[in-house]
């Protein structure tokens, strides 16, 4: 990543951190009990690190990565909350039938589950693109609330729990549990996530579709008329790659945290995910980094919610910040026009 | 009134009722899309109008805290304007952060001033207003004619907003900025100036939806108690096509869709509302799809 | 004799400068009442540019515009309009998705009450000698008919300066004629037009008046008595004129053709109907076949199929290996500005280039491929790695072409390939098309300038109304023949 886009993203984090101490004072907190808290909870020591931030990050990390793949494809999706639950129910479903076989081949059924659903989920936005010209950006949108209002639906009937009393699944099998690094509560999800980054840096760095995926993204017609790429199939990959992608962060979600499947196993990731992927301007490498800085967010909000007695989602605050501040630098310079991109590939189809 | 007629009265009383908040919402979105934004941070500013709204009316009565709501919406907006049409940002990345940053600084502000307990406010709402002579027609007469007050400033917005589209030099000015900025521009439209008043008029509207919420329909404030209101109401924009009556028919039909659920309730039906929850979505996404018509957005929309 | 009227518009020592481009360099420019001025010049002279300025479009960064009373540094677009300056601009500059009416309604600040304004547009249209209905939806307009609608609005916005940028690149012959007629009406109620051009004998037929500009500066005015044609030639490219003749190229008459399309149906872009109707050609390798065309008459759908960028619906079409296709857009079509020389040049590659071993891509390679190129088409440039948007027009063209045809391609499709280009660089884009077609290519070329067309082409086509159709004089066709045809159809 260029030396510039480093300046960017300190001064987004650090300006993002300026405003909360300034909001929590100005609302009567104490702001620097606040921040203590919030470093304490997310780095004060290897349990909270390992546990807490870590932990956090992986989804990040891996919505992250598939947000900025659809993003270098000029694709917009937002709807990668409603993909990772779509992951999470498929999970969930598969986790609960896998307890007679080993683990590995356990694991791997519920993630292949998770992957494949989130890939449908996003197929109707495709499908629409494809057909009928749709913004992604609406459709993806609302199929976040038929993804919530699904999961409301499948926890209070089909898959509730046994005992019928809370709007919960039963825990699934052992089996398909992932074993935890020795001495923390971090699951092995981890080295999923750090493979898929690498994966896709050398997706883009090195291959035919990757450098594809970055031209329809820069210039979707010239890669039509010049490239003779069919901007409408790579678009569609794209974002069906995002969507899978999405859909695996709720896979790794139920196997590696909460085991079973209730309502807001989110707490928004599929959001605060956009500010990853445009913190880290794209570039895999960099979404590890920026996923790790928001897990240590989440992770020090609830530090600070027990101990300094302000609300977790003041944290959104440092988020939305972010993405400010990125975003006036990139209209500086070089427009992100993801909107305007997928207009002009609209025509070209 | 037989105890169908009672019910079907009472059903489309609730929808009115529940949709009131998201046409106000809806109304403020069109006339901003019409501009050429997209202003996803119409949730934020709902919810901020909201705990204004729930602010001010402890603190002066029910009015005042309409007035509240309206202005944090309108202030929101200011900052979502400021930062696209001043500094030219992507929309959807700004209205994300706008809203995300508005659940953060609601959850704060509201912990401060009602503390932890969360329980219900007692706040002082606005009364239903009954049309003395229209109320009494059966069926639709409580439904629209027995509401509070922001339903008729919903329902009376919806001419004036299609007038001053349509039959109006702004309004003319306005949709050309959201069909082509290089053009308007051409003009001698001051596009920037057009697209900053039409985001601020969205917020607020978005700020009173909020109110409306609180003050006329809830009771009470809690947190990110929006739901995705606001970004319903991007859904009834797009159903309604950009266009004064059909959102309103559109905010209508979602309303129905969350009605429904009571009535279910009220019925003792045990039927899983979530899937009537969904139904307005995927009407929505078939109207995209143009199977309800050719849908057009403005042809510069999102755009910066 | 009387003392001559006072002009209606004087530009003084305009001074412009975009970036290291120094685009009006103290250029005069005066217009006096009842006048068709032309303003002559080469495609970047700064012909638009001088206009602008006086539309308001453009702030000088020195001179001094004076009109009526006043005298302005710079004007806004809405002074401009005050002032009875309108231009008619040479992209359509409405709303596609607005009526007739909205749009001028736009334009002129008419109150937006249907019925009235519809009346009043209809009226307006009418007096000046264009007719429009002013319920049609503008996007649907015809291009002809839309630039109708750009004299309408600036006339029905009381101009009485009709500023005209290239108005007839996008018309035929006879509708060219019909403009001059309408615009002849104007001034002869006071108003006055300014015709900015780059076709000499176009300026030699209509105007009263002529400026040439050059590189920014006015270099010759002269009036209508006396026009010397090869004083003007001079005058605009500054040096000989160049001596237009048909090259004529070794063709290989018994090779079987490289191109041949049988009764081609090309739809729209728009969707709605057939552009190209049973369209065929034969190319012959060795001939550079010229499509001669007035705009949206279906050459584009025709050149796009035969290089395969566009479906046809029926017909066949055989083509001898994969076609070099050379763009008209080249910014939005032929490179990503954004991505470097190197990514642009792997773009147009297929996958037998030596730096694409099945899935991977060796950057290095095809750097060093890129650096030669650069070299061997003289391409100015800061090196492979820099990005296409930091190059000319001249030069992004270069880069466009060498891609293309330095994998000795056998068939070449080009669009305008020399639109926006100096002379020099359109001299250079000449040659590398009939070196192409010496080393034995296929070339098929359209040009919207059919001086261009006749100069480059071994033998030429008509396609009119959507139909292809051959010169019955056969390569003795003159230029009046291949006019006309371009304005039949079947």
């Amino acid at each position: 990543m260029p030396r510039r886009a480093w300046v960017i993203a300190g001064t987004a984090v650090g300006l993002g951190l300026a405003v909360l101490a300034a909001g929590l004072s100005l609302a009567g907190y104490d702001a620097g009990a606040a921040l203590a808290a919030l470093w304490t909870g997310a780095f004060g020591s290897w349990y909270a690190f390992t546990s807490a931030t870590l932990v956090r990050a992986v989804p990040l990390i891996l919505i992250g990565l598939g947000i900025a793949l659809g993003f270098r494809a000029g694709v917009f999706n937002i709807g990668a909350e409603g993909q990772f639950y779509a992951g999470a129910i498929a999970a969930t479903w598969v986790g609960l039938h896998v307890g007679a076989m080993p683990a590995a081949l356990a694991i791997s059924a519920v993630w292949s589950a998770a992957l494949l659903a989130g890939a449908c989920w996003v197929a109707v936005p495709v499908g629409l693109r494809m057909r009928y010209g749709v913004l992604e950006v609406i459709s993806t949108l609302l199929l976040n609330f038929v993804a919530e209002a699904l999961v409301s639906f499948v926890v209070q009937g089909p898959l509730q729990e046994r005992q019928g009393i809370y709007p919960q699944s039963d825990p699934i099998a052992l089996s398909a549990r992932l074993p935890f690094i020795p001495g923390t509560r971090l699951h092995v999800g981890l080295f999923l996530a750090l493979g898929c980054a690498g994966v896709l840096w050398y997706l883009f760095a090195r291959t035919r579709w990757g450098f594809k995926l970055r031209a329809v993204g820069a210039g979707p017609r010239a890669a039509e008329v010049s490239g003779r790429i069919d901007s409408r199939r790579v678009t569609a990959q794209a974002l069906l790659a995002s969507g899978a992608i999405a859909g695996l962060a709720g896979g790794v979600e139920v196997t590696g945290v909460s085991y079973a499947l209730y309502q807001n196993l989110s707490p928004g990731y599929g959001f605060t995910a956009i500010a990853v992927a445009l913190l880290a301007r794209l570039h895999p490498l960099a979404v590890v980094a920026a996923g790790l800085l928001f897990g240590a967010l989440e992770a020090g909000a609830g530090a600070m919610q027990r101990d300094a007695g302000v609300p977790a989602v003041a944290v959104s605050v440092v988020e939305a910040v972010v993405l400010i501040v990125v975003v006036i630098a990139a209209a500086g310079v070089q427009r992100i026009g993801l909107v305007g991109a997928a207009r002009a590939r609209r025509r070209a189809a | 009134m037989s105890g169908l007629e009672e019910l079907t009265a009472g059903f489309l009383a609730a929808a009115v009722r529940v949709a009131t908040p998201l046409l106000l919402a809806a109304t403020g979105e069109t006339v901003t899309e019409r501009a050429g934004v997209i202003n996803l941070g119409i949730e934020g500013m709902m919810l901020a109008g909201a705990l204004a709204a729930a602010l001010g009316a402890s603190a002066a009565g029910p009015w005042t805290g309409v007035l509240a709501g309206i202005g944090a919406g309108t202030a929101l907006a200011l900052v979502f304007a400021a930062v696209v049409v001043g500094a030219r940002g992507d929309q959807i990345i700004t209205g994300t952060a706008v809203t995300l940053g508005a659940v953060g600084l609601t959850g704060m502000v509201y912990r401060q001033a009602y503390g932890t307990a969360g329980a219900g406010l007692n706040l002082p709402t606005l009364a239903a207003l009954p049309v003395p002579g229209l109320r009494e027609i059966p069926l639709i007469g409580p439904a629209l004619f027995d509401q509070p007050a922001p339903t008729y400033l919903a329902i009376l917005a919806l001419p004036i907003v299609w007038w001053c589209l349509f039959r109006t030099r702004a309004g003319l000015m306005l949709r050309a900025t959201g069909e082509s900025q290089a053009m308007a521009r051409a003009a001698g439209v001051r596009t920037g100036l057009v697209r900053a008043v039409a985001t601020l008029i969205g917020g607020a509207f978005a700020g009173l939806a909020g109110a409306t919420l609180v003050l006329a329909q809830v009771g009470t404030f809690a947190e990110k108690m929006t739901a995705g209101r606001g970004f319903i109401a991007i859904a009834i924009v797009v159903l309604g096509r950009w266009h004064p009556a059909g959102v309103g028919l559109a905010a209508l039909l979602f309303g129905a869709a969350t009605a429904l659920q009571f009535l279910f309730q009220t019925l003792g039906w045990d039927v899983p509302y979530q899937l009537f929850l969904m139904l307005p979505y995927g009407l929505t996404l078939l109207a995209l799809a143009g199977l309800v018509g050719r849908v057009r957005p403005p042809a510069d929309l999102g755009r910066g | 004799m009387s003392a001559p009227p006072a002009p209606l518009l004087r530009l003084e020592g305009i001074e412009k400068r975009y970036g290291p481009v120094h685009a009006l360099r103290g250029a005069d420019f005066t217009l006096y009442p009842g006048e068709v001025h032309a303003l002559l010049g080469e495609n970047g002279a700064g012909k638009t540019t001088l206009m602008q300025v006086a539309d308001g479009l453009v702030r000088p960064d020195a001179g001094t515009i004076r009109v009526g009373d006043a005298e302005r540094p710079a004007l806004t677009p809405g002074e401009a309009r005050r002032f009875g300056i309108g231009m008619v601009h040479q992209h359509f500059t409405g709303i596609p998705a607005f009526t007739v009416a909205e749009n001028v309604a736009l334009a002129t600040g008419w109150p937006v009450s249907p019925g009235p304004l519809r009346e009043r547009v209809r009226h307006a249209a009418e007096q000046i000698g264009l007719p429009l209905d002013p319920d049609v939806r503008t996007g649907r307009l015809s291009v002809g008919l839309k630039q109708r609608l750009e004299i309408v609005k600036a006339v029905a916005a009381d101009a009485r300066i009709l500023l005209l940028d290239e108005p007839t690149a996008v018309l035929a012959p006879a509708e060219v004629a019909e403009l001059l007629d309408v615009i002849r009406r104007f001034t002869a109620s006071g108003g006055a037009a300014v015709l900015i051009t780059h076709k000499l004998d176009e300026a030699l037929a209509a105007a009263d008046r002529v400026t040439v500009l050059r590189r920014g500066e006015v270099v010759l005015r002269a009036l209508r008595g006396d026009l010397d044609p090869a004083a003007l030639a001079a005058a605009m490219i500054g040096g000989e004129p160049v001596v237009r003749s048909a090259a004529s190229i070794g063709q290989q008459a018994d090779e079987p053709a490289a191109i041949r399309a049988e009764a081609l149906d090309v739809a729209r872009e728009s969707g709605y109907g057939l552009a190209l109707r049973q369209g065929s050609l034969e190319v012959r390798p060795g001939e550079i076949v010229g499509i001669a065309a007035v705009e949206g008459n279906g050459q584009r759908e025709l050149l796009r199929a035969v290089a395969g960028r566009v479906l046809p619906l029926r017909g066949r079409l055989q083509v001898a290996g994969p076609v070099a296709f050379i763009p008209e857009d080249r910014t939005s079509e032929g490179l990503i500005p954004e991505l470097s020389l190197t990514e642009n040049v792997v773009l147009g590659s297929g996958p037998e280039e030596p730096w694409m071993r099945g899935g991977r891509i060796d950057w290095r390679a095809a750097e060093r491929y890129t650096a030669e190129l650069l070299r061997a088409y003289d391409v100015v440039a800061a090196g492979p790695r820099a990005p296409a948007s930091s190059l000319s027009g001249g030069n992004q063209q270069k880069v466009v072409i060498a891609r293309e045809l330095s994998r000795r391609p056998r068939v070449v499709v080009a669009e305008n390939p020399t639109r926006g280009l100096d002379l020099r660089a359109t001299a250079a884009v000449h040659a590398r098309l009939r070196e192409a077609a010496e080393a034995g290519a296929a070339v098929l070329v359209h040009s919207s300038d059919l001086d261009e067309v006749l100069e480059l082409a071994t033998r030429v086509l008509v396609v009119s109304r959507g139909v292809v159709a051959e010169p019955p004089s056969g390569e003795a066709a003159s230029r009046e023949e291949i006019g006309a045809m371009m304005l039949a159809g079947a």
